[in-house]
């Protein structure tokens, strides 16, 4: 049993493959073009409604963890259309760190102007084109959560998803 | 000083992150885990002085006020335990890196080790700091999922059907802590643990008697007090050295500080509690005795851990001040010694290559060094003077003579547990350090995270296991300032005002 860790680093977490690209599928026997052109489509528009979900989040129906969910399903829906193939050129660990520790510099942010951790405030910014936008801080903490959500689930893809395709392969199985 | 309150959960988990982050370079993982395991136990020493001085310290997350926002409430009993475990963490912390550097190479970064350490080591800090109920049910959760992934990566079949029992028997046992806090909150309508103080005492007695027992089920699961032990020998055997003596020396007792916290705050009693009692001598016996049936080294000290925790509960079945405050220094000793001897079994199964007693032998004289890191814990946990575990067993001795005449039979029972442990390992003793030297046993996985046999070994984990025996030795020589504290920790802990006040503000 070789553990992933008797690779060196750089190898076995090194994303094998590009993006998912419409066109790029290699599982030419099992493509379905109905669900990779609905994909085509639907991947940037769900991923436009999680910003959504994220930015709304405070004051309706949404935020961080939701927003990150809505997100990686639109990865998995990738991942379906495209198959073990659709790994992508992030390393899921990474952006997991990453979200976690925005949440926690935001978290500790406040401590620096004397509030106690994890303390809110509003924050109004004129943006151009949109105009007068009025949140709270903790939509950075939000940002992380977002960041974290979408490496986890990306981790997953590529653990119990490309990962056990992988080892089918190798172990000389079919995927059914 | 209030600001520090949350420093030692969230550095663990800002270090956690950045190892995640910068996984690429193995130095970076290792200089982030040490500082900020370090920093964190410099904050538990100035919050420990500072709650000896003036009292709870709280801070209220967000600017929330209890108990509608989440407190975090430092007081003496939960600085001490803070401060003994994040030594010992940090401890674990450098031996584990320098097997790994021994065993892997210096190249060896990873994803998993060094966040998920950190993880613990900040779901520890919470679960010890949180004023809430809720929020130590997360504690828990942060702590245990880390320890699933500790247990299992990186190991054949045999560890991981071990760890399956580990994993299975703690997800049970959050399920019923999680019913539990519903239930909680469905009858007093609030989980802030000092309001629950208040609100707990006019429930009806049976739905008191009910919510008691769930949440002595639950800790009794996950701190493995016979009958619901089981598990613990089973599983903690199995994990790499470094691993075991971090859960040995901290995951039990953890547990056992939210029993404590939980039943002296929420359901005081005014005489000894008999169930306890009856649990607590069940559990002395019941460990000391599978202790002696042992060949394997790890599961002996497995079987100790729980017999130990007998001691603990028995100076909770006391309940008052003087048994309280044995039962919070003998927590402080028990971490300090289980976790030491673990690393001590790791450095002879280094050597031995095999954990079976019977197949070991001579090792006094092929590494004498290895006989005195034994030798002093070993004295320790079997309560011998000078050591620390005199210390905290007369504590535990002194509380129950002066209470009534069930509680002073049991003492019996704590003097002939200590006899049989010493016992226990005298029998180790033997078997390891006299006789005739024999041929290391060659690894049986070689593939996995423990290499065994090899006999290589460094400096640093030599000195990773003797700075635990400082510490230990340390709680000894400062026994008579140690035993005040946590006789004024103790006497708080049954006044259960200073904590209420300090939370909820002057007037309840």
């Amino acid at each position: 049993m070789t553990a992933p860790e008797d690779k060196p680093f750089e190898e076995w977490d090194r994303p094998r493959q590009g993006w998912m690209l419409s066109g790029d599928c290699r599982g030419h026997r099992q493509r379905t073009l109905l669900l990779e052109m609905t994909t085509r489509a639907l991947f940037p528009t769900v991923l436009v409604f999680s910003l959504y979900l994220l930015l709304v989040g405070h004051y309706g129906p949404g935020g961080g963890f939701a927003a990150g969910l809505v997100a990686g399903l639109a990865f998995v829906l990738r991942y379906i259309a495209g198959g073990s193939d659709a790994a992508v050129r992030l390393r899921p660990p990474v952006l997991i760190g990453l979200g976690l520790t925005v949440a926690l510099l935001t978290a500790l942010a406040p401590t620096v102007v004397g509030a106690p951790v994890l303390a809110t405030t509003k924050l109004a910014l004129d943006v151009p084109l949109i105009g007068h936008v009025e949140t709270q801080t903790s939509v950075f903490l939000d940002v992380g959560v977002y960041l974290l959500i979408v490496g986890v689930v990306l981790d997953l893809l590529r653990s119990l998803g490309a990962g056990i395709e992988r080892d089918m392969r190798e172990a000389g199985e079919t995927p059914s | 000083m209030s600001y520090l309150l949350p420093l030692p959960v969230l550095l663990p988990m800002l270090g956690a992150a950045i190892s995640i982050v910068g996984s690429r370079s193995a130095t970076l993982q290792r200089v982030i885990g040490v500082v900020v395991l370090a920093a964190v136990a410099a904050l538990a020493g100035v919050l420990l002085v500072a709650t000896d001085r003036q009292g709870p310290i709280v801070t209220e997350l967000g600017g929330w006020p209890a108990p509608v926002g989440i407190a975090l409430v430092a007081d003496r009993l939960s600085a001490l335990l803070l401060l003994v475990s994040t030594l010992v963490t940090l401890a674990v912390l450098v031996y584990a890196i320098d097997q790994r550097i021994t065993d892997l190479g210096r190249a060896t970064a990873s994803t998993t080790f060094h966040p998920m350490y950190l993880m613990l080591c900040a779901g520890v800090s919470l679960a010890y700091l949180t004023g809430d109920l809720f929020t130590l049910f997360v504690a828990f959760e942060l702590m245990l999922t880390a320890s699933y992934v500790l247990i299992t990566r990186r190991t054949g079949a045999n560890r991981i059907r071990a760890g399956m029992t580990y994993v299975t028997v703690s997800l049970l046992s959050s399920l019923l802590f999680l019913t539990a806090v519903a239930m909680v909150y469905a009858a007093t309508g609030t989980v802030n643990l000092a309001d629950l103080a208040g609100r707990v005492g006019e429930l009806p007695p049976g739905l008191q008697t009910v919510l008691g027992m769930m949440l002595l089920v639950v800790f009794g699961i996950k701190a493995a007090i016979v009958p619901m032990h089981f598990w613990l020998p089973d599983s903690y055997p199995n994990a790499p050295g470094p691993v075991a003596a971090l859960f040995a020396g901290l995951l039990t007792k953890v547990s056992f500080y939210a029993l404590l916290r939980t039943q002296t705050l929420l359901f005081p009693r005014e005489e000894p509690w008999t169930l306890m009692l009856v649990l607590s001598v069940a559990t002395m016996l019941v460990g000391v005795l599978g202790a002696l049936a042992q060949n394997d080294l790890n599961r002996l000290l497995s079987f100790l851990l729980v017999s130990h925790i007998g001691f603990l509960l028995y100076g909770l079945a006391v309940f008052d001040a003087a048994g309280v405050s044995g039962a919070a220094l003998y927590a402080a000793h028990h971490i300090t010694v289980l976790a030491t001897l673990f690393l001590v079994s790791g450095l002879i199964t280094r050597r031995s290559g095999t954990v079976a007693l019977d197949r070991m032998g001579g090792l006094l004289r092929t590494s004498p060094g290895l006989a005195i890191l034994f030798a002093i814990p070993a004295l320790t946990l079997a309560g011998v003077p000078p050591t620390a575990g005199f210390v905290a067993k007369l504590a535990l001795l002194q509380a129950g003579a002066g209470s009534g005449p069930a509680e002073q039979a049991v003492a019996g029972v704590v003097v002939l547990a200590s006899l049989l442990t010493l016992y226990a390992l005298v029998r180790v003793w033997v078997r390891v350090f006299w006789g005739e030297p024999q041929a290391p046993v060659p690894d049986v996985d070689p593939a996995d995270e423990v290499l065994v046999g090899t006999a290589r070994t460094s400096v640093p984990m030599y000195a990773a296991t003797a700075g635990l025996i400082v510490v230990s030795l340390a709680i000894a020589a400062f026994a008579g300032p140690l035993a005040g504290m946590t006789e004024r920790a103790g006497v708080d802990l049954l006044d259960r005002e200073p904590y209420r006040v300090a939370v909820l503000g002057e007037a309840p």
